[in-house]
């Protein structure tokens, strides 16, 4: 923090925001500022408000009441491009990029041509690599943005807020897709545009990388300020208890479980993905009785495909996979959780619950035409109601009543639904994927007690995660897949973020020699 | 059979060829436009068949077959902004509206003729433009130059409109807000308008589309273009939304029809099986698209409507 900017007048500055949407107070009488030269982030878990703080700050929403000032004049932002005129600029979480478009016409849309009606790509295109050399960016004009990994479309995103002279730069959740020694480069370039006296905002929960960059916090939840701190006066625990209202373990007590027999077994297992490309290509993997082993990687790394070849969702094209001593490579999936797999998808939305069906029944859904739940053809809601009534007790789902909307639910509860369904068959293997992503802290802890437990009752667990603190808080062992191939395994104690790191970039374990 | 008189046929079979893609080119450039920007319209055909009426009266009432394109575009051009309402303002469904708007005009177009013309009467179709020196050529001037003005402004309007997509930042902002309209709002194009031009712009296209097949024919009747607009939307499937590939999907489907019209012309297929062959333009528009088709993607955001925040 330069002192300079400590004793000037901030260059935003947001006073007692309160935005209403139906039913929900968004933002509470929320203050909030910016200096230039420094980072501050806004923390909090999803739906603490955030991102409608921001939005309203990007002319996306507009507040109910507050006020805005700018270099200590009020201003009324009432669209994006009257942000953009006022210097805001803002990396959106959900890239904001058009990927059929090159670079240039991506970072070119919606400003005023030099050529008239006409594009001048031109001169884009030079202003570009300028600005991608000052900040090492390494962003090329010419490429179209489907080529581009994930951490170069960022990097566009970061140049097109510079291209419009950005002197504030809100950065929503950016380090969410991206690896390890990605975040380490990308916090580098952003340390470099505050100090260059841009005002930064960053926008996480993510607990580690808000102590690694910030000057100083400002913490949310329920749509008010809940704390403000600074890296220095707090750690870990402190920020999360902040964030939730209440001391939180960030990492579940493991007991030590002495292992069994293996209960999944893949071998050489090649799996095509939805393009006909080869996702996994010649995996093989053990997973043991009372034992999790955890998958890291980037997505699109072949982490879907596998699960759902595992699942039987998806036909493995060869290889082989065993499920409790049951050869299922080519089992369906009824089938194969018959064999005693349960199975917690990545998209809860799309292929764990029914969105319009209500808890009681997305709680049978596996069992729903057994007894007890069916008898002759007719649904018994006697019992539904009672076995659904039970589990949302014992799994603390919090719902109205069983049989409210499932949609209705937050996306916490919803996991603990999937998570109560599928633990209550009693499984032998349990294959969760991403089992908390977009789940707030709270029941992310409880899933992973959940989980923790399952090991302890000797079920053989494999988590399939892109957040590289759960899997290593979870696991008893770490495989790193990287280009549908698996690049190294090793145990939980002996794994460092910076080895994981490597292998997800696609560097081969080093021999433990 | 001598030489020159197949080369004589094969000429005015392709000249009759590019006259009959000609209104399929309008209707499909148009679509493209529409659906470059997100937006399905699927009632062309109904304003093919308005802008044919109105064309085809106003000629018969001035005897100026420009007035009558003026007027079908200006046809065009009007259901556009009520089409850009319900599906715009009001976010309608897409696919529904279209078909509201096609049998709208099937239905006006023919309460219209039955009300102020009753019985058929032709009118005064175009004059060819023959365009100087380049028409008195041998087999190319009579295929290529010896067309209606509103040949020449179809096929001229292929490479007016690549060039609108892509040299222009109107063009720009068109694809942006196909594939990713929140991308296009968050930098402060106006998604709304944006989606508007495209779909006045694309709907006077249909208009102009019925008035040329109104004016080319000489008359009209109840539901004159038969289902064409329909087949226009195959097109842009076909043509992948590209102009060019527009356009070489109707010269496709014009050939194909004015083949199988000199053939019974000709006697080549018996009377018995003349309605067998007139199915082959759609038989093989069908198989065409299946082949081509399946390997472009569509614009990522058509028939989505736009919400800021949704």
């Amino acid at each position: 923090m330069s002192l300079q900017s400590e004793n000037g007048t901030p260059m935003l500055q947001m006073r007692g925001i309160t935005k209403r949407f139906p039913g929900v107070l968004a933002s509470d009488n929320v203050d909030f500022d910016v200096r230039a030269g420094e980072v501050h982030t806004l923390l909090g878990e999803n739906g603490a408000g955030k991102s409608t703080l921001m939005k309203i700050l990007y002319g996306l929403y507009r507040q109910d009441e507050g006020e805005i000032l700018l270099h200590g004049k009020r201003v009324d932002l009432t669209s994006p491009a009257h942000a953009i005129a006022h210097g805001i600029g803002m990396i959106h979480q959900h890239f904001m990029l058009v990927p059929t478009l090159t670079v240039a016409e991506n970072v070119s849309l919606g400003l005023q041509s030099t050529r008239g009606i006409f594009s001048d790509l031109k001169t884009v295109s030079k202003r570009i690599i300028e600005l991608s050399r000052a900040f090492g960016l390494h962003v090329h004009p010419d490429e179209h943005v489907w080529q581009l990994s994930v951490g170069e479309r960022q990097r566009v995103e970061i140049i097109k807020a510079l291209y419009r002279d950005a002197s504030i730069l809100i950065l929503d959740e950016p380090t969410a897709v991206l690896t390890p020694s990605e975040v380490d480069d990308i916090f580098l370039i952003f340390r470099k545009l505050a100090d260059d006296g841009r005002g930064l905002v960053f926008i996480s929960h993510k607990l580690k990388e808000v102590l690694d960059l910030s000057d100083r916090i400002t913490v949310l939840r329920h749509g008010r300020v809940t704390g403000y701190t600074t890296p220095a006066q707090s750690d870990r625990h402190d920020l999360a208890q902040l964030m939730v209202g209440r001391a939180v373990k960030l990492a579940p007590d493991k007991e030590d479980v002495e292992s069994g027999d293996p209960l999944l077994t893949i071998e050489d297992l090649y799996v095509e993905g939805d393009r006909g490309r080869q996702a996994v290509q010649g995996l093989s993997l053990e997973v043991k009785s009372g034992e999790i082993l955890g998958i890291a990687g980037i997505s699109g790394n072949g982490q879907r495909e596998l699960a759902e070849a595992i699942a039987g969702l998806r036909r493995p094209r060869s290889g082989k996979i065993v499920v409790a001593g049951h050869d299922t490579t080519l089992s369906g999936p009824r089938q194969i959780r018959e064999m005693g797999l349960s199975y917690v998808p990545e998209e809860r939305m799309k292929d764990g619950a029914v969105g319009e069906f209500d808890v009681k029944e997305n709680m049978i859904l596996l069992n729903h035409s057994k007894t007890p739940f069916c008898k002759n053809g007719f649904l018994n809601f006697k019992a539904i109601k009672s076995y659904s009534e039970k589990l949302v007790k014992e799994y603390a789902v919090k719902t109205p009543d069983i049989d409210t909307m499932t949609k209705n639910l937050s996306g916490g509860n919803i996991q603990k639904l999937i998570m109560a369904r599928e633990l209550a068959a009693k499984p032998k293997v349990l294959l969760a994927s991403q089992p908390t992503r977009g789940v707030d802290i709270g029941a992310a802890e409880y899933i992973h007690e959940r989980i923790s437990q399952e090991r302890q009752r000797g079920t053989a667990t494999v988590v399939i995660s892109e957040d590289l603190d759960e899997v290593m808080a979870l696991s008893d062992r770490i495989a790193v897949m990287f280009d549908g191939k698996v690049m190294g395994i090793v145990d939980q104690k002996d794994a460092t973020r910076e080895s994981i790191g490597l292998m997800m970039t696609g560097e081969q374990q080093q021999s433990a020699a | 059979m001598s030489d020159s008189f197949a080369v004589m046929i094969v000429v005015a079979t392709i000249a009759s060829g590019i006259r009959l893609a000609t209104p399929f080119l309008l209707a499909s450039l148009g679509e493209a436009l529409g659906q470059r920007s997100g937006v399905l319209n699927l009632g062309v055909d109904g304003v093919m068949l308005l802008g044919a009426f109105g064309a085809y009266y106003t000629v018969l009432q001035t005897s100026n077959p420009y007035y009558g394109l003026l007027v079908g575009i200006s046809i065009g051009l009007l259901i556009g902004l009520f089409y850009g309402f319900i599906t715009l303002n009001l976010r309608a469904e897409q696919g529904v509206s279209g078909i509201g708007i096609y049998l709208f005009g099937l239905g006006m177009s023919d309460l219209f003729f039955q009300k102020f013309v009753g019985t058929p009467r032709p009118i005064l179709p175009f004059m060819p433009l023959d365009i100087p020196v380049l028409s008195g050529l041998p087999v190319v001037g009579e295929m290529l130059f010896q067309h209606s003005i509103i040949v020449y402004i179809a096929f001229g309007l292929v490479p007016l409109m690549s060039f609108v997509l892509h040299r222009t930042t109107y063009g720009l902002n068109i694809r942006a807000i196909g594939e990713n309209p929140e991308a296009a709002d968050s930098l402060g194009v106006s998604v709304m308008a944006t989606r508007y031009s495209a779909i006045i712009i694309g709907n006077g296209l249909a208009g102009l589309a019925g008035a040329a097949l109104a004016i080319e024919l000489g008359i009209f009747q109840q539901n004159l273009t038969n289902a064409m607009g329909f087949i226009a939307i195959a097109l842009v499937y076909f043509g992948a939304w590209s102009p060019k590939g527009v356009m070489i999907g109707s010269l496709v489907f014009g050939m194909v029809q004015s083949i199988v019209l000199q053939c019974k012309t000709f006697g080549v297929i018996p009377r018995s099986a003349s309605d067998l062959a007139a199915m082959a333009p759609a038989v093989i528009t069908i198989l065409a698209l299946v082949i081509v088709a399946k390997r472009f993607k569509q614009p990522s955001a058509l028939t989505k409507p736009y919400v800021r925040g949704g």
